[in-house]
């Protein structure tokens, strides 16, 4: 059994509850950090843990936390990322709901360690309910002392709010989280400047992940040279993954990092192996954004090694033969699954989500769109699958904000691991039923 | 700061932009720009015809920068070492960008108003390619009167964001913006508005394509059939200095003064020359201003080719090399 450091007591009954969170060790990161640690020493103990942002794109987060601009008489913001929009990823979802005064508790340490006197949780839209549960918790902790004034009776105070967003995937990405949260609309803006230095209202801001934030109080806790030696080499910790696809047992899962793929995907503790008895065909590893990886590249790395769930082990080889951890929305994919079908769905998310700011992602994501669908019609000639994969080079890493990788990589992937595919659909002209898609698809072919 | 374009080297500001510099060597270094528009702030980095490869960061970081960049909107350092036109990657890219600009886009350059001052119309000339990928429907809107001068045509519209500046920055209340996401996105005015602000007929000027037209020029000339002329009036709510598109002894438009670049020229004290709707729509007689003089075209422009600026150096001209050739003109003919 790994070691569970966010969701360890997931199972207790009312665990949501201050009462019962407070009786099972909950609040002591704050007790321990506003009583008797600097701000310094907090984000040097982050430092020292290795921690590595959990939304996604794994930067450290010590390191994040040491680029804000501290200049005085100007305000400092934390702003909370629970926009978790990411197909396939809805771990922050699970941590938000089952332990509202985990996060919250994250906020607290944190605001404290980056001098923020007023900090946001930024939630989709669509967790509305989430956001419910987590206004009743910042409640009971205002009631508790835990926030507002003097917090404990020491010199630091903190405000806390929840802001649920329109429910637009763009509102992830942390620039255009911030023009939301400005009540503007979603849209990324050009960095830099970054948000560390001028983020929200143009104040110095950090936006951290959930999950990064809550790995704060076992951080404080255990201090950052132990919570360090969890996990293997740059990838410490542990890490919340949300599994689903054509698994036996699909759920969020707190692994330590280093868990073989292999162990994570077969094992009772975890997915409980593929669903009817199926083969193995492919996974995406790490939310619906980062390349799809077939059986044999998935299980093994490019050195033949066993691939490990860490950020390095998932990327080794780079694209060509490997992958990313992402968020840790693992999506397991049986024998029988149409990975074109698949990327349709994503193409059709990923068109839908643009913002519409530059040309390559407002128009391309589009087009992309409108050719798997023609695979799906039976009409698609070889010719689309080089039209396609030009169309995705000329996306990938010329948009303003990630999205454009994001709608680029899987196109990218299919084609590098699975083009035999679309040439077999190509050539059987045989047209795939996707009527269910259309009541939101606006792509006319 | 020392940065170098394309091999060229160049002293530049703090604060300068990658496209700020490269426009100070010269238009051969310097990257197209449809977003980009200097008079406005925040504006550029949306359309990405810009983009630039930084094959070196600066002299404290020689690491190349992983992605291309939007030069319009990346500062340089010293140091700096950036390729545009001789990165092939690069051209390949902006090819990319014009294609995708051009998917919802009509070519309806015979009949659009903006044909020979289109910026678009440029772009696909230079690196565009000459025939489409995308086979698919296009993008279609009806056109709409947004002002009681303005029309807008959204099939057209790149979504450059320059009007929507224009009307946040110079006029005293923006009623118009982008609506919907994606590809679904266009301008549009809030409900049952019109925009109709002294300083509305500006967006009509900085709209690199055919979106926004005049409709009181749509239709009646082409451009390079008209002589601009620099001309001013006194008036009192902006500086009226202008340019007069004239057919004959008529005024045909009345637009602001454009630079180099094709942006507003600064007035004197150096405000951008934005002009007042007085001045575009309301003084179409030759009387109601002092004529300065031609206004120089530059050959690049299709507008040089029924251009007069210098037509009697060229008779003169022709004149020599016909006698040279011992050509006889027809009306001298035996």
């Amino acid at each position: 059994m790994g070691k569970k450091l966010l969701i360890h007591n997931d199972h207790i009954p009312n665990i949501h509850t201050l009462a019962v969170y407070k009786e099972n060790g909950g609040y002591a990161s704050v007790e321990k950090a506003l009583k008797h640690m600097t701000p310094d020493q907090v984000t040097d103990e982050v430092k020292k843990s290795g921690l590595r942002g959990r939304g996604g794109a794994g930067f450290p987060t010590g390191l994040k936390w040491s680029f804000l601009a501290k200049p005085e008489g100007v305000p400092r913001y934390l702003v909370c990322n629970a926009d978790e929009s990411e197909p396939g990823t809805f771990k922050d979802r699970y941590l938000m709901e089952k332990i509202p005064h985990a996060l919250i508790e994250g906020m607290i340490t944190s605001s404290y360690a980056l001098g923020a006197a007023r900090s946001y949780i930024y939630i989709r839209g669509e967790y509305f309910y989430v956001a419910r549960i987590l206004e009743t918790a910042i409640e009971e902790a205002y009631a508790a002392g835990f926030l507002g004034k003097n917090i404990l009776g020491t010199n630091y105070s903190l405000e806390l709010s929840v802001q649920v967003g329109g429910g637009a995937y763009i509102c992830g990405e942390e620039t255009a989280l911030l023009e939301s949260l400005e009540g503007k609309r979603g849209n990324p803006r050009i960095k830099p400047p970054f948000p560390a230095v001028a983020g929200l209202w143009g104040c110095p801001t950090v936006v951290n992940n959930v999950e990064t934030i809550a790995a704060v109080c076992p951080i404080v806790m255990m201090g950052g040279e132990e919570y360090a030696k969890i996990g293997i080499g740059k990838s410490t910790g542990t890490k919340l993954i949300s599994a689903s696809g054509h698994i036996n047992k699909p759920g969020v899962y707190e692994i330590e990092l280093g868990v073989p793929v292999e162990e994570f995907i077969y094992s009772e503790e975890y997915c409980g192996g593929i669903r009817n008895g199926k083969k193995l065909k492919a996974v995406v590893a790490g939310g619906s954004s980062v390349p799809i990886l077939p059986t044999e590249l998935i299980l093994k790395t490019a050195k033949g090694e066993p691939r490990l769930m860490t950020y390095e082990s998932l990327a080794d080889g780079g694209f060509q033969t490997g992958t990313m951890l992402g968020s840790g929305g693992f999506i397991v994919m049986d024998e029988d699954t149409s990975i074109v079908k698949n990327l349709f769905t994503f193409a059709r998310f990923y068109h839908h989500e643009s913002c519409g700011q530059c040309s390559p992602c407002r128009e391309g994501t589009g087009w992309m769109e409108k050719i798997l669908k023609k695979f799906l019609n039976g009409t698609a000639t070889e010719s689309d699958v080089e039209l396609l994969w030009d169309i995705q080079s000329k996306i990938e890493g010329k948009t303003i904000c990630p999205l454009g990788e994001a709608a680029a990589w899987p196109v990218a992937a299919a084609i590098r691991h699975f083009k035999h595919e679309f040439i077999e659909i190509a050539k059987s002209k045989k047209f795939v039923d996707v009527s269910h898609y259309n009541r939101l698809n606006k792509a006319s072919v | 700061m020392k940065v170098t374009i394309d091999g060229i080297e160049i002293d530049v500001p703090k604060g300068t932009t990658i496209l700020q510099a490269a426009r100070m060597i010269g238009p051969e270094v310097a990257p197209p720009t449809m977003c980009y528009y200097s008079k406005l702030k925040t504006s550029g980095g949306y359309c990405r015809t810009c983009i630039v490869k930084v094959t070196q960061g600066s002299s404290a970081n020689p690491n190349p920068m992983p992605k291309p960049v939007a030069s319009c909107r990346t500062e340089v350092m010293d140091g700096m070492v950036v390729e545009n036109v001789t990165n092939p990657d690069i051209l390949e890219a902006r090819k990319g960008v014009v294609e995708f600009l051009l998917i919802n886009h009509p070519l309806d350059c015979p009949v659009c108003d903006q044909a020979g001052e289109c910026k678009l119309q440029d772009l696909g000339y230079e690196h565009g390619s000459a025939k489409t990928r995308f086979e698919f429907k296009r993008r279609e809107y009806e056109m709409i009167d947004i002002g009681d001068k303005i029309k807008l045509h959204m099939n057209r519209c790149i979504l450059c964001y320059r009007c929507v500046k224009t009307a946040e920055q110079f006029t005293d209340g923006r009623v118009h913006g982008v609506v919907h996401r994606g590809d679904a996105a266009e301008i549009s005015t809030y409900i049952e508005k019109f925009i109709t602000n002294d300083f509305s007929g500006n967006v009509i000027d900085v709209c690199p394509v055919g979106a926004l037209t005049d409709k009181t020029f749509r239709f009646k000339q082409r451009v390079w059939f008209t002589k601009p002329m620099d001309a001013h009036r006194d008036c009192p709510t902006c500086s009226g200095k202008v340019r007069l598109w004239l057919k004959g002894e008529d005024v045909a438009r009345v637009t602001s003064r454009k630079d180099q670049w094709d942006e507003v020229k600064d007035t004197d004290d150096g405000k951008p020359g934005f002009i007042c709707n007085s001045c575009r729509y309301d003084h179409k007689k030759k009387s109601d201003w002092v004529i300065e003089g031609p206004t120089h075209i530059d050959r690049h422009s299709v507008i040089s080719q029924g251009h007069y600026e210098h037509l009697n150096e060229l008779k003169t001209k022709i004149l020599k090399q016909q006698k040279a050739l011992g050509f006889i003109p027809f009306d001298k003919r035996p």
